[in-house]
């Protein structure tokens, strides 16, 4: 009887043997796909037992947290809150959803938030030995509570029919992100709910509303931009050398691009630049469409183009926060073709161009950059949202610093620009945007879309003081019909002065 | 008692002629053990809340049940083979301590009460009194049974007791007996349950024993050869066939694959130990898997009782093809253990209350998932110590009823560990069987600690001094109609 004794022992061998081999396999070979399978809660639940760093902006010298974490007594030990304003600030801090993906900074410094970031390294480290919990990092946005707010509100409240509009501000010297506001917005507070069920019932709700409150329209979206195009024309034709500011050049009550084509473009008003001829800054001072549309096809499209390219149009890879798959990145801007089927230019094309209409299509973040880019000088700096990066104890591990992105015109050219922009705001389309005591500069645009809605409202300007730049500001109202520019022109008004008394405390 | 049962120190034993007793080897292993135990107490203390609290209390206590045990080993089998006791005294150990870890854990949902840092609670201190229980029933049995082949006196008694155990839950009203979709229950109102097949495997398996040393010559007497295979005579089949049926039974009414694949696999291994004929292996796997396959395909095409083994073999084939109902238990079984991966997520960091039933079926997956594909090899390699010591008890038993006895049970407490190990890890279709040992439950408990006192005394027999004396001080039993030939 020992000799089938010995081979059961084999038996019960091989049968250990086979547990041996699937325990490999399964925790082993198939462990880090089952660890991502979307069935497991656990690294989630992991996620959700360490403190999520705060999101903050800038109030004076204070940072206001507009996202934070707070216990709670459920499963998933912190809950995700967003108590300033959050309708203000969610296309920017995005939300952290238990379930699914989460979006703007909350994805784009998702590491750092939850403190399995590199950089805190050592505080985990730490944690170790000291016992303490460890909690993730703190992200201090750029953002300027005032400004943001103040950006925000008058969107909601703009007094046209826009129902739809953004905002952008930004420190034209730094890049760095004043306020970024877009309507209509949301509450992120209902999307990370812990009770998921209602957290993607409202994410559903907002995803399908038709007015997608979802869309950052700052960043997201393009639209044509009016005469606001006018600068990057003017930009080309300084930078030619031919054109001073006070250069005449061929205007009139219409033109018309291939005689006898039956197009011709109109100005605004008649009153606008009837003379054949008008210099340069009267006409961005005046919006004459004639002007522009005539100046554009004489420099040709090819010059058009590249300069707008030089300003960071067709650019798909500017970024605002975060790298990689993560990152807040801005749709890029567009020319359009102005290409006849001949291959050659279309007058037609080119002078509807010129003033901002036909393919053209801006997002308000191109459009601060725009005049950013003349305030400073030529120079254009990359936009940013993030200014530090601290860790749990509030010291630093990282400070973005401020970089050159691209110079698409010379200091000369900038100045020319600065001047003509400055004389719209003093007696031409843009005086809402005076603030006395300080060098205004702007342009406004109305830009024609369909025929049963209203007219996009624009403005793209700045703030200087003493040559340096304070504040660049772009206002976009979508459909705000009549009076639409000059509404904008009104919001960056505000928006602007918000910012010099930001800066006057710091 | 004469002196040469005293527990004499194993040093002194040593030097004289007689063979050393290991006691103090066992003593020092068992030691060994507890320290393992109380170290992942302090672990999974620490891993919940943050502070070691009174960690050491629930390791204490278990080290003075065991060292209780070891004294009871020493007077009652002193040659009895010193790994087994400190080998299954680590798993009851840890077993208990990963219930205390459950217990701490705030996140386990379906538990009534969270006994937070309540020393004496919860189902940590409940398995712990099951755990005394069983030691007890352990030193009973010991005490009882002071020679292995007395039993074989009561074989019929015994396996009849077996049968009937086996059977009551089949027959029982489902609200009396079904918990969890498996009928192997007996439910004394809401609050207390047995579950009597753990015990009537002991009880079978020792007439299994009784009943084959009696037929082996007639069950090895060659018929017919196919194939250069000996095949038995068609009525020798009987008591096979009719074991099969009985499993069949069982798989059927009490819809349980596993106690069914449990006892066909104790009955066909003893009978080939006891007639060292592969034939019958074949023809019972091939009976089992026969029959397995038929039911599963019954299940497909009439459901009915069929339906839920059906159910399960569906689950085990596509465990994700409905996650969050039928195949959540294994989905988040697998989940946790890939998540744990190598080196587990540590004590107390894991996720149990993700896992139905961690603290009994799925104990293995939620300890998995702490204490990573390392831990749970060691794991594994404990069982199969305790497992591969009793087969060597078997071999070094000098009687047949000894060796069928001590073989079948070492063999079944392994099966019992593949089948739900398997059924937790996906290899083998899940069954609800409990992890010796390890799960919470007092029948498993004290059923497995029965068996393991069982092996002690054959191994205490087969490493006693031929010609010493048995503990009962009587001269070797014989029975009628039992070849008691020494074996080699």
């Amino acid at each position: 009887m020992n000799a089938p004794l010995r081979r059961v022992g084999v038996v019960v061998l091989v049968l250990f043997g086979l547990l041996f081999v699937n325990l490999n396999w399964v925790q082993g070979y198939l462990a880090s796909s089952y660890r991502n399978n979307e069935h497991n809660g656990r690294v989630q639940l992991t996620e959700y037992q360490r403190q999520r760093g705060t999101i903050a902006v800038v109030n004076g010298r204070d940072q206001v947290p507009v996202a934070k974490s707070v216990e709670t007594s459920d499963q998933l030990k912190y809950l995700r809150q967003y108590p300033v304003d959050p309708n203000a600030y969610a296309s920017i801090v995005g939300y952290k959803p238990v379930n699914g993906v989460a979006t703007g900074i909350e994805r784009a410094e998702d590491d750092f938030l939850s403190g399995t970031s590199d950089a805190l390294f050592s505080e985990r480290l730490r944690a170790m030995f000291t016992g303490q919990k460890t909690t993730g990092g703190n992200v201090l946005l750029t953002i300027d509570q005032k400004v943001q707010e103040i950006a925000y509100n008058d969107l909601l409240h703009n007094g046209t029919d826009a129902k739809n509009g953004a905002v952008v501000a930004l420190d034209p010297a730094t890049g760095a992100i004043l306020a970024m506001a877009t309507t209509p917005s949301y509450d992120p507070n209902q999307i990370v709910s812990h009770n998921t069920t209602a957290a993607q019932k409202a994410f559903d709700a907002l995803n399908k509303d038709k007015a997608k409150p979802l869309l950052n329209r700052a960043t997201q979206d393009a639209y044509p931009p009016g005469s606001t195009m006018k600068v990057i024309i003017s930009a080309t034709a300084l930078t030619e050398g031919d054109y001073t500011p006070q250069t005449p050049i061929p205007a009139g009550p219409s033109y018309t691009p291939i005689a006898g084509g039956g197009f011709s473009i109109h100005n605004a008003h008649p009153s606008i630049c009837p003379d054949p001829q008008i210099t340069l800054i009267e006409a961005l001072t005046q919006s004459c469409n004639t002007g522009f549309a005539q100046l554009g096809v004489k420099l040709g499209a090819d010059k058009v183009k590249a300069m707008a390219q030089a300003f960071g149009f067709e650019d798909a890879g500017l970024t605002l926060a975060g790298d990689g798959d993560r990152k807040m990145g801005v749709v890029p801007s567009h020319t359009g073709s102005m290409t006849g089927q001949n291959g050659q230019d279309d007058p037609n094309a080119v002078a509807q161009s010129s003033i901002g209409q036909l393919n053209v299509q801006v997002t308000p973040m191109q459009g601060a950059l725009i005049a950013a880019t003349v305030a400073n000088g030529g120079r254009q700096m990359r936009p940013y949202l993030v200014d530090k990066l601290q860790a749990p104890d509030l010291t630093t591990t990282d400070q973005t610093q401020p970089k050159v992105l691209r110079t698409p015109i010379s200091g000369t050219v900038a100045g020319g620009l600065q001047q003509m922009m400055e004389s719209v705001v003093d007696h031409g389309t843009g005086t809402k945007a005076k603030i006395p005591g300080y060098q205004v500069g702007g342009k406004t645009g109305t830009a024609q879309n369909s025929e049963d809605d209203g007219d996009h409202g624009w403005f793209i300007g700045f703030v200087m003081k003493d040559g340096q730049p304070i504040c660049a500001v772009a206002v976009f109202l979508q459909n705000a019909g009549s009076g639409g520019s000059s509404k904008a022109t009104q919001i960056a008004h505000d928006v602007m002065q918000a910012a010099i008394q930001e800066r006057g405390q710091k | 008692m004469t002196a040469s049962t005293t527990s004499s120190p194993a040093p002194a034993a040593a030097a004289g002629p007689r063979a050393p007793t290991r006691r103090n080897a066992e003593l020092a292993l068992l030691l060994f053990a507890m320290g393992v135990v109380t170290v992942y107490a302090a672990a999974v203390e620490y891993g919940v809340n943050h502070h070691l609290g009174r960690f050491w209390l629930l390791p204490l206590l278990l080290t003075l049940v065991f060292l209780a045990m070891h004294l009871a080993v020493r007077f009652l089998a002193p040659y009895a083979d010193p790994a087994i006791v400190p080998a299954v005294a680590l798993l009851n150990g840890l077993g208990v301590v990963f219930l205390r870890r459950i217990d701490l854990d705030p996140k386990m949902p379906d538990l009534d009460y969270h006994p937070n840092l309540v020393d004496f609670g919860g189902i940590a201190f409940k398995q712990l009194i099951w755990t005394v229980a069983a030691v007890i029933v352990a030193t009973v049995a010991l005490v009882v049974v002071r020679d292995h082949r007395t039993l074989s006196r009561y074989a019929y008694t015994l396996g009849f007791t077996g049968l009937v155990l086996m059977m009551i839950p089949a027959i029982l009203p489902a609200s009396l007996s079904e918990v969890n979709g498996a009928k192997l229950w007996i439910r004394f109102g809401g609050f207390f349950q047995i579950q009597p097949g753990e015990f009537a495997k002991i009880l079978v398996l020792s007439f299994f024993a009784y009943y084959l040393v009696r037929k082996r010559e007639v069950l090895s007497l060659a018929s017919r050869r196919v194939l250069g295979v000996d095949f038995p005579r068609g009525r020798d089949l009987g008591p096979v066939l009719m074991v099969w049926g009985v499993s069949l039974l069982v798989l059927v009414f009490e819809k349980d694959l596993g106690t069914s694949l449990l006892y066909f696999g104790m009955f066909v291994v003893t009978l080939y130990i006891a007639t060292e004929r592969v034939s019958w292996l074949i023809i019972g796997l091939l009976l089992f898997f026969g029959g397995a396959f038929a039911a599963y395909l019954l299940g497909a095409a009439v459901g009915g009782p069929f339906a839920n083994f059906y159910g399960r073999v569906g689950v085990w084939l596509h465990p994700f093809d409905d996650p969050n109902r039928s195949g959540y238990q294994l989905v988040q079984s697998l989940l946790g253990l890939g998540t744990g991966g190598l080196f587990g997520s540590g004590p107390g960091a894991g996720f149990p209350d993700q896992v139905p039933a961690v603290y009994n079926d799925f104990i293995f997956a939620g300890l998995g998932e702490e204490i990573g594909l390392f831990g749970l090899t060691a794991l594994l390699m404990v069982y199969l110590v305790i497992a591969e010591r009793g087969l060597r008890a078997a071999i070094a038993v000098r009687d047949s009823f000894g060796k069928l006895m001590a073989g079948g049970l070492a063999f079944t407490l392994a099966l019992q560990v593949f089948v739900i190990v398997g059924g937790v890890t996906k290899l083998i279709p899940l069954t609800g069987q409990t992890t010796p040992f390890l799960s919470a439950g007092g029948s498993s408990l004290m059923a497995n600690w029965l068996l393991i006192a069982l092996l002690l005394r054959v191994s205490d027999a087969s490493r006693r001094p031929a010609g010493g004396v048995t503990a009962s001080g009587a001269a070797p039993v014989k029975l009628a109609g039992l070849a008691t030939e020494v074996m080699r």
